[in-house]
């Protein structure tokens, strides 16, 4: 009996911690096996590699809480980028462009919000159809070509940098100190978190829940209006490519990060863990010479067994 | 059992009388669920609502603490008449509601909940933070007040056991400067020593002034608790007795109507 309890304590702890000590495992398996993994270099393109997943991650973290999910946030990623291109094309410059891109990627965040808080419709279902919206909308602008972008800006925000840290992780690392803010240490987290927990006691309490829905959204989307900026930064051109990858990898670096899908339970930290850990594992395969073929493979059986592994987690 | 109890205990006069609720008549289109019932709170005390299922008690509830409207009739609070659109203005007059369902939200702590939609923040426009240490401060004073096995107030409303959520939620709803607090049947889901406890946290909210609108089906707690009971069969409120002046025997005989008012 004693040894199922204390069985059940070392899964709980495995489960709390999924994302760091899988990191962690990663770099130590990945650094035995290859001498490039742990070098400065590799560290820092590592680093900038993940920036754009962390805030993909960071943005999914505050609808998965509220116990929805977002499948339009690569593909308003793409949106924003292809906007971004246009607007540059049309001679408005760097910051009017990121403007831009904001504004059409947080305009289909408002139409998920809207169609999931007051249309009623299910969040799976709302997003599967902007997904759809706003990757044929990216293709219709761009005539399917992508959009080469030679913005000064851009070229300082992929190659600037402090040390290792490169000017796209660092942002990220903003962005996540401020989302880490909102949530935890402001009313408005409370009541992200108090409508995923519990919707009805939340109406009964007086929240305002179909506002704090369509602010889950429109965070989301105005997180992937930036990521989207770092993709044209790192890509040099708005493609109206499918970014599906993005797509998964931001739900599962949330899942490998502990923040369960009924929602209710927010973390910040978590899912960046988990988007380093995503980096890192693609990273690695392909230092190994792993054909790229695997690594979706790699990804998927990761997420299953931190989804297995969240199971146990303390209640 | 504390110092204020003496101090609030009530006299009987009629000035005492908090909430009056007269005539109250509602109807589900066909269904007339209240046809005119009256009743009186004292301040206080702790008021018992009895009755047989679909006798009218919980659409009087409903209309007390603003889920419905009344079709007719007048409710007077503290000496003014007043109506409610809706539950939060109830609440604005002073009347909170311990729904059956607590309205607790368990993954988050006891304070969280305790402060759930009405905030402690400092700092001004968009830097507005959660004033926690105030915030958790202030609900472990209160629930303290009340409750003698108070949990900690970062626990998680998750691990409490059943009587400590109803603790949190009755502190919660007593916590606003309210004037009535209305119980659904709060010890319905309760073992025997969690009930007990319940019962000393409701003994404690009425010694510290505030009347307390009990809805219970058990006729033993009806009698440990309750100051004056109420009646209710087919939508009219039949008869109202001092609880030392009753017993439970007289009362099932009320409710089924084997004994007249």
């Amino acid at each position: 009996m004693s040894t199922v309890v204390d069985n059940a304590r070392q899964l709980s702890f495995w489960a709390e911690h999924a994302a760091p000590i899988g990191l962690v495992v990663l770099v130590i398996v990945f650094s035995i096996l290859s001498p490039t993994f742990l070098t400065l270099g590799n560290i820092r393109a590592m680093l900038v590699a993940a920036a754009i997943l962390v805030v993909l991650a960071i943005a999914q973290a505050f609808v998965i809480t509220t116990g929805g999910i977002d499948l339009s946030i690569a593909a308003t990623m793409t949106f924003g980028a292809i906007c971004f291109g246009l607007a540059w094309q049309a001679g408005l410059g760097f910051w009017l462009a990121a403007l831009v891109a904001l504004v059409a990627a947080g305009a289909i965040g408002l139409i998920n919000g809207l169609l999931i808080a007051k249309g009623k419709v299910t969040d799976f279902i709302a997003t599967l159809g902007t997904l759809g919206v706003a990757t044929g909308l990216s293709l219709i602008v761009s005539d399917g070509k992508p959009i080469t972008v030679n913005s000064t800006e851009l070229l300082t925000l992929t190659t600037g940098s402090i040390g290792i840290f490169g000017f796209p992780i660092i942002l990220a690392a903003i962005i996540g100190v401020l989302a880490w803010w909102v949530m935890f240490r402001t009313r408005f987290g409370l009541h992200v978190q108090a409508v995923g927990g519990n919707e009805e006691s939340s109406v009964a309490n007086g929240i305002a829940v179909a506002k704090v829905r369509i602010a889950v959204y429109l965070i989301s989307a105005g997180l992937a209006g930036v990521a989207a900026i770092l993709l044209v930064a790192r890509v040099g051109a708005a493609e109206p490519a499918i970014n599906t990858g993005f797509l998964l990898n931001s739900i599962a670096a949330v899942v490998l990060g502990g923040v369960s899908l009924t929602g209710g339970r927010a973390r910040i930290g978590g899912p960046i863990i988990g988007a380093l850990l995503l980096t890192a594992l693609a990273n690695g395969l392909t230092l190994l010479g792993v054909s790229q073929f695997y690594q979706p493979l790699a990804v998927g059986l990761v997420v299953v067994l931190a989804a297995l592994l969240t199971r146990y987690q303390k209640k | 059992m504390t110092d204020t109890a003496a101090a609030a205990t009530p006299t009987k006069a009629s000035s005492d009388i908090i909430l009056s609720a007269t005539e109250i008549t509602k109807s589900f289109g066909g269904v007339h669920a209240l046809k005119g019932a009256s009743i009186q709170m004292r301040r206080g005390e702790i008021t018992a609502l009895i009755g047989d299922n679909g006798a009218g008690k919980s659409t009087l509830v409903r209309c007390l603490s603003g889920v419905h409207r009344p079709d007719s009739g007048t409710i007077r609070l503290d000496g003014e008449d007043v109506t409610f659109e809706t539950p939060n203005l109830a609440r604005k007059h002073g009347i909170e509601t311990v729904h059956q369902n607590l309205a607790l939200v368990e993954e988050l702590t006891v304070w969280q909940n305790f402060f759930l939609g009405r905030e402690i923040t400092r700092g001004f426009g968009p830097f507005r933070t959660l004033d926690r240490k105030q915030m958790k401060a202030t609900a472990s004073t209160q629930l303290g007040n009340l409750a003698v096995n108070a949990p900690p107030v970062s626990n998680r409303v998750r691990r409490l056991s059943g009587g400590q959520r109803q603790a949190v939620a009755i502190a919660r709803a007593a916590g606003y400067g309210s004037k009535i607090v209305i119980m659904d049947e709060p010890t319905a889901a309760l073992g025997v020593q969690e009930t007990a406890r319940v019962e000393k946290v409701i003994n404690t909210l009425r010694d510290s002034g505030v009347a307390v609108l009990l809805i219970s089906h058990n006729f033993e707690q009806v009698m440990r608790l309750s100051n004056h009971v109420w009646v209710m069969r087919g939508g009219l409120a039949v008869a109202e007795r001092r609880t030392t002046e009753t017993s439970g025997d007289e009362l099932v005989a009320l409710i089924t109507g084997a004994k007249a008012a």
